[in-house]
């Protein structure tokens, strides 16, 4: 096993697709970090106007952890797309190039090589993450220093500074299972498909579809939004609230750690059962 | 003896939907053989060759491969045979050291620097081993085909139009190194081929499927000796030979003459027992030319629906 999510991930690596969403990254987040270098004071200025002449305040708000927190706020959104490139390409690539009849006539199992693929494109979620985590927390602390977190839920909350690495690693975390859910729907979509652009672009439509239902004004849905994975993916915002709600967070856990099960296992099924006739 | 038996089709039968790609299919292949799977266009060669390595679930029938039933022995199985299914697909974004690599790891294969340069050599690919293989021919690609599935050392061999798109002297090559890892590394070799002179040269045993059904199987001397072959006798006096052919049992196989030519279907073996007698009856054949091949007996059975 351990073979084959190494094969699958040099194959993942070595891939120009898959350093889009490095790249991106890599480009966005200095851009934010620059324009908020040369731009902050004035941002933090028009957050604080309301209570500035009510407070003194001390020390450095303006700081490494808010603008991770700005970032992370900012880009989320962008991310699944990123993370689709890889993960809708995996097994729809294989059936397009042919290679599935190179593959699956090798003595290893299809659950091993479909398993191995999930692995792979979970590692390469992770590793997306651990990017974003590295640039928007790592370097924003080094170019803007470290200090108390300001947070906007509803209220103007103020962390202290030793209370704040915990809530960005519990919030990379959650963005995990959130992440892992956008790549288990494309990886499903591949399974079905023998083409990269059909699971790419069917993902993020159920996305943005999904999205879109939960918005409406309407019972019947507001009712189901629930139990679409949307509506728990940006629930890693909950751990720069106080208090957490930690009952929502595992709720929400539990919903998109069901999708990743359940959409893998649905996938495992199909690709056992599939005739390779590409 | 059963050990011997490599492959033991039974009753093999692939439907999708109301298609019936392959029906009640049976085939054995011995060990040491060099096995020629023929038929036309749609004849279900491809689908039983998919069905072998497990590709896709066939609906009915048995497949056994080295006398273990495949389903449920799939990777024992797989881990002694090497493969092209149609034509050889690769990572094309990865070099063939890293495809061969790859391929060679996932079938527990050596995958040393040394082996990997040994079977690019052995296919003539080893200075190109540092090119991706979106930038090979055709031709490249299916030396590569045969790299790869010689990489893990299998007993058994299936080949599925290994020659295809190969220039004269690249088929000539994969036919010698067909030849040579059957004779001198008593590999069983499974070989699906369009082009027929290539089985009738290099298979030792074939079965003719059409329509995806067995319409002969036997060795390729058997199935080409017992029917009347078409022969060419050439003579300086086609009227003296047809005089002495007239007095004969053979006057029946008379088919039509040319300018210097006597064209009969005979039983083969007749053949030399028809020219001496023309010698003994003082008519001069100046050749005499079986024209009796494959092709001929591939048409006949496939047109003929058996025969």
């Amino acid at each position: 096993m351990s073979t084959l999510i190494y094969v699958e991930l040099q194959k993942i690596f070595k891939k120009w697709r898959t350093y889009i969403g490095i790249i991106a990254i890599g480009v966005l987040v200095p851009i934010v970090q620059a324009a908020l270098y040369f731009t902050g004071d004035g941002y933090i200025k028009s957050l604080t106007r309301g209570f500035q002449d009510s407070f003194l305040i001390v020390g450095n708000l303006f700081n490494g952890y808010l603008v991770a927190n700005l970032i992370l706020n900012s880009l989320f959104i962008h991310i699944p797309f990123l993370i689709v490139l890889v993960g809708g390409d995996l097994l729809a690539s294989e059936a397009t190039a042919g290679t599935y009849r190179m593959l699956l006539t090798r003595p290893v199992s299809r659950f091993q090589v479909v398993t191995a693929k999930f692995l792979a494109g979970f590692i390469y979620v992770t590793a997306l993450l651990a990017w974003l985590a590295f640039l928007s927390l790592g370097v924003s602390c080094l170019i803007f220093g470290t200090g108390e977190l300001l947070s906007f839920r509803g209220k103007l909350i103020i962390f202290a500074a030793d209370d704040v690495l915990w809530r960005f690693a519990s919030a990379y975390l959650f963005a995990m299972l959130s992440m892992g859910t956008v790549f288990a729907v494309s990886f499903f979509f591949s399974s079905l498909v023998e083409n990269a652009i059909g699971p790419i672009v069917a993902t993020m439509a159920l996305i943005i579809i999904l999205a879109v239902l939960s918005a409406l004004p309407v019972d019947f849905l507001q009712n189901l939004s629930p139990y679409f994975f949307t509506s728990h993916m940006t629930l890693w915002n909950n751990f720069f609230n106080d208090p957490v709600d930690y009952a929502d967070v595992l709720r929400s856990g539990l919903v998109l750690g069901g999708h990743i099960l359940g959409l893998y296992l649905i996938t495992t099924y199909i690709f056992l059962k599939k005739d390779i006739l590409s | 003896m059963v050990s011997d038996q490599i492959i033991e089709v039974r009753g093999l039968t692939k439907k999708f939907k109301s298609l019936v790609a392959v029906n009640n299919l049976d085939l054995n292949v011995y060990r040491g053989d060099v096995f020629g799977f023929l038929g036309p266009n749609g004849a279900g060669k491809s689908t039983t060759i998919r069905m072998l390595l497990s590709l896709i679930k066939p609906t009915a029938g048995t497949i056994k491969i080295f006398g273990m039933p495949l389903n449920g022995n799939r990777e024992k199985i797989l881990r002694k045979v090497g493969a092209i299914v149609e034509k050889p697909d690769f990572y094309m974004y990865l070099s063939a050291y890293k495809n061969l690599e790859i391929l060679g790891r996932l079938s527990g294969a050596d995958t040393s620097k040394k082996k990997i340069m040994e079977m690019l050599e052995l296919v003539g690919l080893a200075k190109r081993y540092k090119s991706k293989v979106k930038t090979y021919s055709h031709g490249m690609k299916q030396r590569l085909g045969i790299a790869q599935a010689l990489m893990h050392d299998p007993e058994l061999i299936i080949l599925d139009e290994p020659t295809t798109g190969l220039d004269p002297q690249g088929m000539k090559e994969i036919r010698d190194l067909i030849l040579y890892l059957s004779r001198e590394k008593n590999k069983t070799i499974f070989l699906s081929s369009h082009i027929l002179r290539e089985v009738e040269i290099i298979a030792s045993r074939m079965i003719i499927i059409n329509k995806g059904t067995t319409q002969v199987e036997g060795t390729v001397d058997e199935l080409l000796n017992t029917d009347k072959v078409s022969v060419t006798f050439e003579t300086d006096d086609v009227e003296k030979a047809m005089n002495v052919l007239n007095f004969t049992m053979w006057n029946k196989c008379f088919k039509t003459k040319e300018k210097n030519q006597l064209i009969l279907e005979m039983p083969n073996k007749e053949i030399a027992d028809l020219n001496r007698h023309f010698i003994e009856n003082g008519v001069n054949i100046s050749a005499v030319i079986p024209v009796r091949s494959l092709e001929d007996y591939f048409l006949k059975i496939t047109e003929g629906g058996g025969r």
